[in-house]
């Protein structure tokens, strides 16, 4: 996995709630076998008209966001389906790290897996990002995952919680199955007392 | 012995591993599995050299892309779909999975397969990369949706690196009134905590109103636990429970039936367990319901109007003109008024026996009144046990077409799919723009309610057919 350490980028703002993974990457192109290529259809329906061109009026079409690396969003963004296409789709496009009040479950947690770092900070917080973003290339953003810091072309500094086993993987790159696999004997002495007791399983 | 909830105990009966810091790796007892979400999984495990760790307690079917129409018989269209449903076919055959082909009459919708077949018993762990898996917390067990990259860490390691959730009560009192069903119950609760309500939370349904109803109704409920933003949604096991699973192809038997019995009945939350959330219901106030919106918190009484996007507060008056524009509605518009094109009755939500009975028992000797209907039963087995029991006729001469088991129209993977503009009276789980297809308006309720507007041609109150 891809390592996410400190980033300084442009961040693009989407000031829209509930945004689910539907929007993020519709379902006609879940029926890939791979896990690249699927930028070109991040927020798809948003992005482009019936006949696949570009609406100039979204975020991401505005030439000023084109190299965004930074998303920021409204409350319970990524809500719906598990479907990781939504991450691997937004890495894919170049953004890195995603800023919102706050997240849903299988969508966050499917983040750290592709190297992308989700923030979630209270909503005044995000207002001011939300506004930093609004100014297009000119406000770049940096965070900073070591120090658990954003901070904005003006220097203003918020910090973020995040789980410090999440964080270690992200910060080393590191592949959770193999860090998983080191601890085989636990596995093999629960799964044997499992079965004792639970032999139906 | 400190009182636990349910969710406690099946927490620590499946924790493997605990790091200081509480990152936890959680045994998972079932993996379901199915053509979307896994390809890219088994091909990383194909990658770095390993192995299903237990392939007998991995179940893969079909369901998402499949066509169900008659003439998939003959093989699949849509060349991507079929590359997928291929894929899976090669996987579960490499790596030695019990599997549904797409044409074995036990294939249908992975989560109501699973129960159907038995692989579903109480105090499991269960997971599948799909976020409805929370459908088999009816039957007592953790069952909650994951990522691709989630789902090869379980193929490799039969564990899921886990941070325990918070416990949330939802209590449904008393009795449902006539015409109100599970499905009223699942959209009620998240009207009224909201999509990201129970975000963080692994919600327990209790109260008299769950007890009394059956296990597909249970389903139901758990199974849009997920769209309330919760990571699972549980019921406590009791005699209808077992009742289900007796006799089923994969539960326990003889001296192990007795032995699991015993241990099932030890899984319920303790009388002083300690509850971080508590939501209670009077199961008298809930009506029959219908979504206006784009997220399925937009629920309202089918005897409502459209709200006016500025009695939303912050974000959600953005989102409700938004959803209006979307959904084509003025606000004050009165919901049994709103005039629709198409019924879909299927989806992991609402496509069991109960739910085409329910259906069935409002288009008797009724013909449709819009433009198509559609009936896609949850599996084969459901499909051929509504054919016995003469559901199919009745669904057949009111104008439905009877398919074949699958998602269908729920995501509109497959064909079956909504034009642009079109709008639908859906027994499925999502109303997002664009989730049955480009443009299309998806209202969701309860299987009478969706045969009730099919009768009509608009939003109709079930309780004035009944």
């Amino acid at each position: 996995m891809e390592k996410f350490e400190k980033l300084t980028g442009i961040a693009a703002p989407l000031p829209m709630v509930n945004i689910d993974t539907d929007m993020i990457i519709p379902k006609q192109f879940l029926k890939t076998i791979k896990r690249t290529g699927l930028g070109v259809n991040l927020f798809d329906e948003m992005r482009y008209d019936d006949d696949g061109n570009e609406i100039p009026d979204f975020v991401l079409n505005k030439p000023q966001y084109r190299e965004a690396e930074i998303l920021v969003a409204g409350a319970n963004f990524g809500c719906g389906s598990s479907r990781e296409h939504a991450p691997w789709a937004i890495k894919d496009f170049g953004i890195r790290c995603v800023i919102a009040p706050s997240f849903a479950d299988i969508f966050y947690n499917n983040c750290f897996k592709n190297g992308i770092l989700p923030i979630a900070l209270p909503q005044e917080q995000v207002d001011v990002l939300m506004k930093e973003a609004e100014k297009g290339a000119n406000a770049r953003i940096t965070v900073d995952l070591e120090a658990q810091t954003i901070t904005t072309s003006d220097g203003e500094v918020f910090s973020f919680e995040v789980d410090s086993f999440k964080k270690h993987c992200l910060l080393e790159g590191l592949d959770d199955i193999a860090l998983t696999m080191e601890k085989a004997a636990a596995i093999d002495a629960f799964e044997e007392k499992a079965g004792a007791a639970r032999p139906w399983v | 012995m400190s009182p636990k909830t349910l969710y406690d105990k099946i927490w620590d009966a499946h924790l493997a591993h605990e790091a200081e810091d509480g990152t936890s790796l959680l045994y998972i007892d079932r993996h379901l599995v199915h053509e979307v979400t896994s390809p890219q999984a088994f091909e990383g495990l194909r990658l770095s050299g390993r192995t299903v760790r237990a392939p007998d307690k991995t179940i893969a079917v079909p369901d998402h892309n499949v066509p169900t129409t008659p003439d998939r018989v003959n093989g699949i269209t849509n060349e991507e779909s079929r590359i997928q449903v291929e894929a899976l076919d090669t996987n579960a055959k490499e790596f030695g999975i019990n599997y549904y082909p797409v044409n074995d009459v036990r294939q249908g919708i992975v989560h109501i397969v699973g129960p159907e077949q038995g692989w579903t018993l109480p105090g499991m762990t269960v997971v599948c990369g799909d976020s409805h898996t929370a459908t088999h917390g009816a039957f007592g067990a953790l069952a909650h949706g994951i990522g691709t990259s989630e789902v090869e860490h379980v193929l490799a390691t039969q564990t899921l690196i886990q941070k325990k959730s918070k416990n949330m009560k939802v209590e449904i009192t008393g009795e449902l009134a006539p015409g109100v069903t599970a499905k009223d119950i699942t959209l009620s609760v998240i009207g009224h905590t909201g999509t990201a309500g129970g975000t963080g939370y692994v919600i327990e349904y209790c109260g008299e109103a769950i007890r009394s109803l059956s296990m597909e109704g249970r389903m139901t409920v758990c199974n849009m636990a997920i769209e309330g933003g919760a990571r699972a949604g549980l019921i406590a096991p009791d005699e209808k429970t077992f009742e289900y699973i007796k006799g089923r192809p994969h539960a326990p038997k003889g001296a192990q039936w007795e032995a699991a019995l015993t241990w099932w009945k030890t899984l319920y939350s303790d009388d002083d367990a300690h509850w971080d959330k508590v939501v209670t219901i009077k199961g008298e106030d809930i009506a029959p319901v219908v979504t206006w919106g784009t997220s399925p918190e937009d629920v309202l009484p089918i005897t409502a109007e459209v709200p006016a996007p500025d009695t939303f507060k912050g974000g959600k008056t953005e989102a409700a003109k938004r959803a209006l524009e979307y959904m084509g509605l003025k606000p004050g518009q009165k919901l049994s008024e709103i005039e629709i094109d198409t019924v879909f009755i299927g989806s992991c939500t609402n496509g069991r026996i109960e739910d085409l009975r329910a259906a069935a028992e409002i288009l008797k000797g009724k013909k449709i009144a819009v433009k198509r209907a559609m009936v896609v039963p949850g599996s084969g087995l459901v499909r051929a046990q509504a054919e016995e029991e003469g559901l199919a006729d009745i669904f057949k001469e009111a104008g439905f077409e009877w398919r074949l088991a699958g998602c269908s129209m729920c995501l509109a993977m497959n064909p079956d799919q909504l034009s642009p503009g079109e709008r639908c009276a859906a027994t499925s789980n999502r109303n997002f723009e664009g989730r049955q297809g480009r443009g299309g308006r998806t209202h969701l309720m309860s299987p009478a309610m969706a045969a009730a507007a099919a009768v009509t041609g608009r939003l109709t109150d079930v309780r004035e057919m009944m």
